[in-house]
């Protein structure tokens, strides 16, 4: 019952990610060129709104529907893997258009390659997994 | 309403969406973070067998494949039950660009959808060396920056900037670095090949 509530919030994810063109190569390729607002619009909404929920919600003390405080956990503060990642990550970004949502999104768009960049994804998070002990992070 | 929600949505309606997906996750008990499923099906597939990094629960992560699940249905529902009427619009700075380079504008080309150029997403150019590139290449440095960042989109621009994590900031500038460097410099040379 409860993977319904899941299923539901991801098909209205999923849908989200649709109309708003946040899945489309084209948009992000505008993006990095800075020749449109758009996705900085989405973006800077989504996060000047949940910066201000996340405030109200430690401020009132806000917890979950189980009464558990809610997943907010801060990461560990370092430099090399967040810069090193994020531009790993950016470099794959701009090229594929599709961050991992917008992915499973362009699925069930009948994108088939796309299931390729999927499954290219899980082999680099493998290696990740593999070789993570030589990395700084 | 119907007519409203299938067509392309303005992107203060996008962003306050994407916020209340957040919040509705945190509601539920759990962090809106999409790579973290790309890990658990490495997991899934016997990883943990022999890397550390991959001896995790699965099973606690079943919500958000389920999660997945949904997404890959919504995009189904949102692209052929309700469809936009009109192709992506992108700024005219942008397809005069995307003509320089020979890639079809949005709709323009053959491709069933305007949301990505068929020159490199259509099924028969799987084997040119720029699809190549875009396909494995390009989702290979997703899912291991992601994974070496510690999140990707969902988790650290939206999530993490939202909690005004410092370690959030830095992914972002990263991805930044790594965005503007690829769609500046290596993307006008791939595009050639």
């Amino acid at each position: 019952m409860r993977f319904l509530v899941y299923l539901f919030i991801g098909t209205f994810f999923g849908f989200v990610m649709t109309k708003s063109e946040a899945i489309s190569w084209y948009r992000i390729l505008e993006m990095f060129r800075f020749e449109s607002f758009h996705m900085y619009g989405i973006i800077g909404t989504a996060v000047v709104l949940g910066a201000i929920g996340v405030a109200l919600a430690k401020r009132f003390g806000w917890t979950a529907s189980d009464g558990q405080a809610l997943k907010l956990n801060p990461k560990n503060f370092s430099v090399p893997r967040y810069l090193y990642g994020g531009t790993l990550f950016g470099l794959g970004w701009a090229l594929t258009g599709a961050c991992p949502g917008p992915m499973f999104t362009l699925l069930g768009q009948g994108i088939w390659l796309i299931g390729l960049v999927i499954l290219s994804a899980t082999v680099g998070t493998f290696s990740y997994g593999v070789v993570r002990h030589r990395l700084p992070h | 309403m119907l007519e409203w929600i299938s067509q392309p949505w303005h992107w203060s309606v996008s962003g306050a969406a994407i916020a209340a997906v957040m919040f509705l996750l945190l509601y539920a008990g759990k962090e809106f973070g999409v790579s973290s499923n790309l890990r658990t099906m490495c997991t899934i597939a016997g990883a943990g067998r022999k890397y550390d990094f991959f001896r995790i629960d699965w099973r606690a992560q079943r919500w958000n494949l389920t999660f997945v699940a949904g997404s890959v249905l919504g995009g189904f529902l949102a692209f052929y039950v309700l469809p936009s009427s009109e192709p992506v619009t992108v700024s005219a700075e942008t397809v005069t660009y995307l003509q320089s380079v020979g890639l079809s504008a949005p709709g323009a080309g053959e491709l069933h959808s305007s949301f990505v150029p068929g020159e490199l997403f259509a099924v028969d150019q799987l084997f040119t060396l720029r699809t190549l590139l875009v396909v494995i290449l390009g989702g290979f440095l997703v899912g291991f920056g992601a994974r070496w960042a510690g999140g990707c989109t969902s988790g650290h621009a939206i999530s993490g900037l939202s909690n005004l994590q410092l370690p959030s900031l830095i992914a972002v500038v990263g991805f930044f670095i790594g965005g503007l460097f690829m769609s500046w410099v290596l993307l006008p040379f791939i595009l050639q090949l």
